[in-house]
């Protein structure tokens, strides 16, 4: 089989379209849950959908729905444990996701259906998506979308300082809400993408790598999107391709493919941000500028833009960093040039 | 004489008390702010100054007492872009990285309806705020690569972008050094010369203390006095100066800006 017959089956076609909306959508609800320090309800909602899964699988209802309503469930469980703010709020959390996981292995038993059945939704499987679960992903993930990014003042100020926006007459209550109610939607669509155990990733991963390049909220939204989407068809094309070969599973592709931009990211992070810090202009202060002196060493060379030492700006002139300490040029009345310590 | 209708004052209170979970912590409160009124309110740590701005402004319910703002009844009150906060925060970073831009860009939000973008005249605004906190350089910079002074007035700069009549600042001058405090005093100060009403909790005025029009001092959650400002040692002293040499029996817990010195060894 040829590339172009890889692509011209409709289950690839189908698959193709479910990892780019699910690589959009997941990364939006993901960057909310990473500003409130949450960014591990992803994983918990994934653990509560296992039990809506097999309740599908269980009463013979499309498991889809049943995830999505015992995610929404989850979700509003794990808000209401959080706004009371009681002491092992975490533990209570914990309960919630094993509660979950293990309600939805037992019930998967009862119904009789195979453990290897439940992995697919456990894992993810992309290439079995039906037009019907696509019709729902699509739909669900313009929701997440339009939602996440329409709404993006009124999310952005409630979870970065509940306070005020209650104070800005903004019902904090609701907004908590919708972004619990959406993390669980995103977690039920991409359910079929990377699968329950790893859905979190998908929210998650992108925006660690995003993070690592930007300064602003926007760009970092707009970011993870970008990696989320270039993660999920990246690691569906190449499992695809590598599938001649060996069995290679979608999800963990996608995964790995997103830690894959983390990895790169984060250097290239931590290089520009130090490239940052070092390059900060020196505040100016008058009553220690009296005590600059004369630099007494031998200088072999006159600092300029070509010298290679760190030039950094300094009120109205510009210091070199030479040997862990700061030169100034200055000039005397007779003409005569030294280097001033900064 | 034309008789003009009689402005509702920003502020009123009467017969105030807050409870936190069920244990009474502030009582009596009785406040009227007029417009363009610049109050500080003061005393100790605990003594209730927190609670009372935030029972103000709806973080707190009250457990009894009328409180209006703007001649509007709280519960019906829903004219929030009249209102700015500042709450007592150390930092304004978050999980995500955000921009000075940004943060101050959320105090338009009563300014704005549902999926509309930001107006032409929001922008202005905020960048106005911005330039009023002299953080115009930073405006692009993430605000966790801020000090903690600048933060501080990065808080204050999206409470002024909403143009707001109210001001509440919770402690803004708290762990904030003196250059940082004179910009803060700048801002306010410009703020004041607008018209606003400013509502500040404080410790200690510093380089506030010429805007101060007056001083509303609490001790153990109700108001002792409220008058022209005053100096430190009158906040801060003991409530009862006593004639005779007098003793505590119970040991006593002490504020940090709180004298231990007994009145006789010299306190004033």
């Amino acid at each position: 089989m040829t590339p172009a017959d890889l692509f011209a089956l409709p289950a690839m076609q189908r698959a193709l379209i479910a990892a780019v909306v699910t690589g959009l959508a997941a990364p939006v609800v993901g960057t909310y849950l990473v500003q409130r320090r949450l960014a591990l309800m992803g994983d918990g909602l994934g653990h509560v959908a296992v039990t809506g899964v097999a309740l599908g699988l269980l009463t013979g209802a499309s498991p889809t729905w049943t995830a999505v309503i015992v995610a929404v469930l989850g979700a509003a469980i794990i808000e209401l444990i959080r706004e009371r703010g009681s002491a092992n709020g975490d533990v209570a959390l914990a309960l919630l996701f094993y509660g979950g996981l293990a309600g939805g292995v037992l019930l998967t038993g009862i119904s009789g259906q195979s453990a290897a059945f439940l992995g697919q939704y456990l894992f993810g499987s992309l290439l079995t998506i039906g037009i019907s679960d696509l019709i729902v992903t699509m739909a669900l993930s313009a929701v997440v979308i339009v939602l996440g990014i329409g709404l993006a003042p009124q999310l952005f100020a409630v979870a970065q300082d509940q306070e005020f926006a209650k104070v800005s007459g903004l019902r904090v209550r609701f907004y908590n809400l919708l972004v619990a109610v959406l993390a669980a939607v995103s977690v039920t669509v991409a359910m079929r993408t990377v699968g329950l155990l790893l859905v979190s990733a998908l929210m998650v991963v992108p925006v660690a790598a995003s993070q690592q390049l930007t300064r602003s909220f926007r760009a970092t939204l707009l970011g993870a999107m970008v990696i989320g989407t270039i993660a999920s068809l990246g690691g569906l094309v190449i499992s695809a391709f590598a599938s001649f070969k060996a069995t290679v599973a979608p999800g963990p592709t996608i995964v790995l493919l997103a830690l894959a931009c983390f990895t790169v990211a984060w250097p290239i992070g931590s290089l520009l941000r130090r490239r940052r810090r070092l390059v900060e202009p020196f505040p100016v202060d008058p009553e220690v500028e009296a005590l600059y002196g004369a630099c007494p060493g031998e200088h072999d060379h006159q600092h300029g833009p070509a010298c290679g030492h760190l030039a950094i700006e300094h009120g109205d002139h510009v210091d070199y960093v030479h040997d862990g300490h700061r030169h100034a040029v200055h000039v005397e009345a007779s003409g005569e040039r030294h280097y001033d310590e900064h | 004489m034309p008789v003009t209708a009689i402005e509702p004052h920003p502020i009123e209170l009467t017969n105030g008390a807050v409870a936190i979970e069920g244990r009474p912590v502030l009582r009596d409160i009785n406040l009227t702010v007029c417009t363009g009124e610049f109050v500080a309110l003061m005393g100790a740590n605990g003594s209730g100054k927190s609670t009372l701005v935030r029972a103000l402004t709806g973080l707190r319910p009250l457990a009894g007492g009328e409180l209006s703002l703007f001649g509007t009844a709280f519960d019906d009150f829903d004219d929030w872009q009249r209102v700015g906060f500042v709450p007592q925060r150390a930092s304004a970073a978050s999980g995500v990285p955000a921009s000075v831009w940004e943060i101050v860009a959320s105090g338009r939000l009563t300014h704005r309806r549902l999926f509309r973008p930001l107006s032409r005249a929001d922008r202005a605004a905020i960048d106005d705020a911005i330039e009023i906190v002299g953080l115009g350089e930073k405006a692009r910079d993430g605000v966790s690569t801020l000090s903690g002074g600048q933060q501080q007035r990065a808080l204050i700069a999206r409470a002024l972008a909403g143009a707001p009549e109210l001001f509440f600042l919770d402690e803004p001058t708290a762990g904030v050094d003196l250059p940082n405090q004179l910009a803060l005093a700048e801002a306010l100060g410009r703020l004041k010369a607008r018209g606003a009403t400013i509502v500040l909790v404080a410790h200690e005025l510093g380089p506030l203390e010429p805007l101060v029009d007056r001083a509303v001092v609490m001790r153990d959650g109700r108001l002792v006095y409220d008058g022209p400002p005053l100096n430190h040692a009158d906040v801060h002293g003991p409530h009862h100066v006593h004639d005779e040499r007098h003793v505590d029996h119970a040991p006593r817990v002490a504020s940090p800006l709180e004298s231990i010195t007994h009145p006789k060894d010299g306190m004033r």
